[in-house]
C-alpha cells in the first residue's frame, strides 16, 4: 500500500510536464513523458515523443478494443459461459499497446497466463480469443487451451506454469540470433514470477551468449494478493538483472512504453545483449476471476489509478487536447469497438464444441496415427484424427 | 481404426455433459465406520479443508518446532486450509514464500534437517515440478546417502490433487506416480476429511519425508462428523470401505467415491457384491491387505484419475498378479484417465467415471 502511495505521489509531480506538448506539425505532435530510471546504462530512452494522428487513433483504439474484451470475458465469466481460471487485464493496456508498437515483423513476444489482450495484439481475432475462453471450436486453440494457452504466429502463449516461460523465450532468442535475424524476443512475467529460480538461469544464458532477448517484467505491484514488498528482497525488478542493463518505464503511459522498447529493441538488435525491463503499471480487476482483488489492497486504491492514472484516459486526454484527435472520432471508434465484441460474444457463447476425438489429437507429430491406450477398459483405440487441423476438416469447420 | 465401442462409451459420458455441468462427476460418501479408538470421540461437523486445518493447529500446539510456509498461507491460504494459524501461531511460525516452488522444497529439506517440523505447502499439485528435483534427488536420499547420519524426515509436504471440474492442464493433475518411483518418500491420499486429519497428522510426525495429496474438489463438497481430538491413522494401511466377495476395486483419493458409486450400481443392476479398498497411503502401500481381498473374490480392478500408463495402478496389478495368479478369475483391469495431457473441455470424457468403472466390473464378472 505504502508504495502505491508513493507511486501515486511521483506521478502527480510530473503530470504537469507530461501535458506539454509541442505542435510540429498539423498532424503531429510531440509529447514529453516520464524519463526511465537506468541500470548499468550512461543513456536511455527519449523523454520527448511524437505522435502522429493515425498513430493515436490506432493506440486508443487497440487499448480499448482490450479493456472491452476483457470487461466482456469477466462478464461472461460470471455468468459461468467461462469456467476455470481467467485473468484479466485491464489496467495494463499501455503495456502491450506500446510495445507493439515497437515491435517489427519478425519478433516474438512470450508471456504468461495474463495473454488475452497479447494475443488478439498479435494476430488473433477477437472472436478467437472469447471463443477460446468459452472452449468452442471457433476459439484461438478450438477450445482445446482455455484461458492460458493462446498462440498465434510469432506468439508463443500463453503459459500457465509461473516463470517457464522464462527460458523459452532466451531459447526463441537464440534462434533468432542464429538466424542472423534483427529480431528480439520480449519475454515478460510478472513481479511474482521475478522470484523464480529460472529467471535467474535465463538471464545468466542470455548474458552470457548475447542474446536478443528484452526480459520485461510487467509489475503490477501484487503477485495474486502478495504485494510485491512482501515477496521480493528487492522490488527494483529492472535491476534484478544485476550484470544486465535495465530500464524502469511507466507502463501506464503508452508512448513511454512505446518509446523504451523502441531504444530496447535498437540496443539488442546492435548486438549489445539482453535488456531488463520493467513496466510500472497496475491491474483493475484481482489476480483472477476467482479473486475479487479487494483483501489485499483498497477500492480506493483501484478508484485512485482509475482517475488519475488510466492508460487508456490519459492517452484520450493527451490527444484531445492537442487536437489529434476529437471527442466524436473517439466516440466513434468506441462505438466501432463495443460492435466488434458484441459480434464475437455471439459467436463464443453459441459456437459448438469440438466433438470427443480431440480428446487425443496433437499428442504427437507422428506418421502413423498413435494408439492412446485406455480409451477403453483394455482396448487401445488408434486415433482417428492426429491433429486438432485434420478433425476441423473433417467436421467441415477446417 | 477407431473404436465405436469406444465411442458409446465417450458419448454416454458426454451426453451427461450438459445437463452436469458444474455438477461433481460423483457423491461424496461420509464413513460408515470408525476405528474403535475414535468411535467414542467427540465429534463435529468439517468439511477436507476444515478438517486439514485442524490438523495442522493441532500438530503446532503438540510441536513447538512446528513452521508452515507456502505461497499465501499467511492470510489462510487460497483454500483456506490454514486460517488463523498465523494468528494463533504467530509471523515466526506461519509465513509466505515466494513464488518459487524449488526453493520452498529446499528450504523445507534444509528446515527439516535442522530438526524443526517443516509443513511445505506447494499450492497446486500441478506446480510441484520445478520442485521435483529437490524433494527427488535430496529428500529422498538424504538419509541414505548420509549413512543415517542426517535425514529430513521431519518434512511433510502438503499440495492439492486431482480434478476439481474446470482445473484444465495445470489445475487437475494427480502426479502420485511421479513420486512413486522414488524410494525414501511416503506419499498419502486421503479421501475425507476423517481421513485427512489423522493422515496429516500420522505424516506430519512420521520420521520420513513424506507429501500429502490434498484432493482439492472434496475440500468443501466432503463434510463429515470429524472426531475433534488429537489422532492418527496409521500410514502403510488400507481400508476396506465396503465389503465384497465378488470383485476388489482398489482407488484412493476422490476415486473412492467414484468406485462406491460403481459398486452401489453393480449391487442394483447385476447382483454382483464388490469390494472397495482405499489405499490411503500409496506409498509404501498395503499389499497384503489387497491380496487378501483378491484371494477372496479373484478379481482386481484398479482405478485413478491419472493418465493409466505407468499410473500407480500398474504397479498394484503386476504385484497381485504375481501374488494371486491362481487366485484370479479375469485379468486384472484399471480404469484410469486417458494418455493425454488433462484436457479443457473435454475433461468430462477424460476422467474414469462411474460409467467406465461400472463397465469394467460388468466384463470383469462376465469374463
Amino acid at each position: 500500500m505504502a508504495l502505491f502511495a508513493r507511486q501515486i505521489q511521483s506521478l502527480r509531480g510530473p503530470a504537469a510536464l507530461a501535458t506539454q506538448q509541442v505542435r510540429l506539425a498539423s498532424t503531429e505532435v510531440s509529447f514529453h513523458t516520464k524519463p526511465c530510471k537506468l541500470h548499468k546504462l550512461d543513456s536511455g530512452p527519449a523523454t520527448s515523443v511524437t505522435l502522429n494522428k493515425e498513430d493515436a487513433l490506432k493506440y486508443y483504439r487497440d487499448m480499448q478494443v482490450i479493456r472491452r474484451m476483457e470487461s466482456a470475458a469477466g462478464n461472461l465469466y460470471k455468468e459461468k459461459k467461462i469456467r476455470g481460471f481467467c485473468h484479466l487485464y485491464s489496467g495494463q493496456e499501455a503495456c502491450a499497446v506500446g510495445m507493439k508498437a515497437a515491435m517489427t515483423d519478425g519478433d516474438a513476444v512470450i508471456t504468461a497466463y495474463r495473454c488475452h489482450g497479447w494475443t488478439w495484439l498479435l494476430g488473433a481475432t477477437v472472436t478467437e480469443v472469447l471463443a477460446e475462453l468459452t472452449g468452442r471450436m471457433a476459439g484461438n486453440v478450438h477450445g482445446k487451451g482455455g484461458s492460458m494457452h493462446m498462440y498465434t504466429k510469432n506468439f508463443y502463449g500463453g503459459n500457465g506454469i509461473v516463470g517457464a516461460q522464462q527460458p523459452l523465450g532466451a531459447g526463441v532468442a537464440l534462434a533468432m540470433k542464429y538466424r542472423e535475424q534483427k529480431n528480439v524476443c520480449i519475454t515478460l512475467y510478472g513481479d511474482g514470477a521475478a522470484n523464480q529460480g529460472q529467471l535467474f538461469e535465463a538471464t545468466n544464458m542470455a548474458k552470457l551468449w548475447d542474446l536478443p532477448v528484452l526480459f520485461v517484467c510487467e509489475n503490477n505491484g501484487f503477485g495474486m494478493g502478495t504485494a510485491v514488498e512482501r515477496s521480493s528482497a528487492s522490488t527494483e525488478y529492472y535491476t534484478r538483472g544485476d550484470y544486465v542493463p535495465g530500464i524502469w518505464v511507466d507502463g501506464m503511459d503508452i508512448l513511454a512504453v512505446r518509446e523504451a522498447t523502441k531504444w530496447a529493441k535498437e540496443y539488442c538488435d546492435s548486438g549489445k545483449g539482453p535488456l531488463m525491463m520493467e513496466m510500472a503499471t497496475y491491474r483493475y480487476h484481482g489476480h483472477s476471476m476467482s479473486d475479487p482483488g479487494t483483501s489485499y489492497r483498497t477500492r480506493d486504491e483501484i478508484q485512485e489509478v482509475r482517475k488519475t492514472r488510466d492508460p487508456i484516459t490519459g492517452f484520450k486526454d493527451r490527444i484531445i487536447t492537442s487536437s489529434l484527435a476529437t471527442e466524436e472520432e473517439l466516440k466513434a471508434i468506441d462505438k466501432e469497438v463495443r460492435k466488434e465484441v458484441d459480434e464475437a460474444l455471439k459467436i463464443a457463447t453459441t459456437d459448438g464444441v469440438l466433438p470427443p476425438e480431440a480428446l487425443y489429437v496433437d499428442l504427437y507429430h507422428n506418421t502413423e496415427a498413435q494408439a492412446v491406450r485406455g480409451a477403453t477398459i483394455d482396448e487401445t483405440i488408434v486415433q482417428p484424427y492426429k491433429t486438432s487441423a485434420d478433425l476441423l476438416k473433417a467436421i467441415g469447420r477446417a | 481404426m477407431s473404436s465405436s465401442r469406444a465411442l458409446s462409451l465417450l458419448s454416454r459420458n458426454g451426453s451427461r455433459l450438459s445437463s452436469t455441468r458444474g455438477k461433481a462427476h460423483f457423491t461424496f460418501q461420509p464413513s460408515t465406520t470408525l476405528p474403535a479408538a475414535l468411535q467414542s470421540m467427540e465429534k463435529s461437523k468439517m468439511n477436507l479443508m476444515q478438517s486439514v486445518n485442524e490438523a495442522m493447529r493441532i500438530a503446532m500446539e503438540t510441536d513447538d518446532s512446528a513452521v508452515l510456509f507456502g505461497e499465501d498461507v499467511a492470510f489462510g491460504g487460497v483454500f483456506r486450509c490454514s486460517l488463523d494459524l498465523q494468528k494463533k501461531f504467530g509471523k515466526d511460525r506461519v509465513f509466505n514464500t515466494p513464488l518459487c516452488e524449488q526453493g520452498i522444497a529446499g528450504f523445507g529439506i534444509g528446515v527439516a534437517a535442522a530438526g524443526a517440523t517443516a509443513i511445505a505447502e506447494i499450492q497446486f499439485g500441478d506446480y510441484i515440478f520445478p520442485a521435483y528435483d529437490q524433494l527427488v534427488n535430496e529428500a529422498a536420499k538424504f538419509r541414505y546417502r548420509s549413512g543415517n547420519q542426517f535425514n529430513c524426515g521431519k518434512l511433510t509436504v502438503r499440495t492439492t490433487w486431482g480434478a476439481v471440474g474446470h482445473g484444465a492442464l495445470y489445475h487437475s493433475q494427480s502426479p502420485e506416480a511421479n513420486f512413486t518411483h522414488t524410494p525414501g518418500l511416503k506419499l498419502v491420499v486421503p479421501r475425507g476429511p476423517i481421513q485427512a486429519k489423522g493422515l496429516l497428522l500420522s505424516c506430519i510426525r512420521d520420521p520420513n519425508p513424506c507429501i500429502f495429496f490434498e484432493p482439492k474438489i472434496l475440500y468443501r463438497l466432503a463434510s463429515e462428523d470429524v472426531p475433534t481430538g488429537d489422532y492418527t491413522i496409521p500410514l502403510g494401511q488400507a481400508e476396506t470401505v465396503r465389503a465384497g466377495k465378488d470383485l476388489t476395486l482398489v482407488a484412493w483419493g476422490t476415486q473412492v467415491h467414484v468406485a462406491l458409486e460403481a459398486a452401489q450400481m453393480a449391487k442394483e443392476k447385476l447382483s454382483v457384491d464388490v469390494e472397495v479398498i482405499d489405499l490411503q497411503t500409496i506409498q509404501p502401500w498395503d499389499e497384503d491387505h489387497v491380496v487378501e481381498s483378491v484371494q477372496k473374490t479373484g478379481r482386481l480392478i484398479v482405478t485413478h484419475e491419472a493418465p493409466i500408463s505407468s499410473g500407480f495402478g500398474a504397479e498394484v496389478a503386476s504385484t497381485v498378479q504375481k501374488r494371486c495368479f491362481l487366485n484370479l478369475e479375469c485379468p486384472i483391469e484399471r480404469v484410469a484417465g486417458y494418455d493425454t495431457p488433462f484436457p479443457h473441455v473435454h475433461e468430462p470424457f477424460y476422467l474414469p467415471t462411474v460409467h467406465r468403472v461400472f463397465d469394467a466390473i460388468k466384463k470383469s464378472v462376465n469374463y
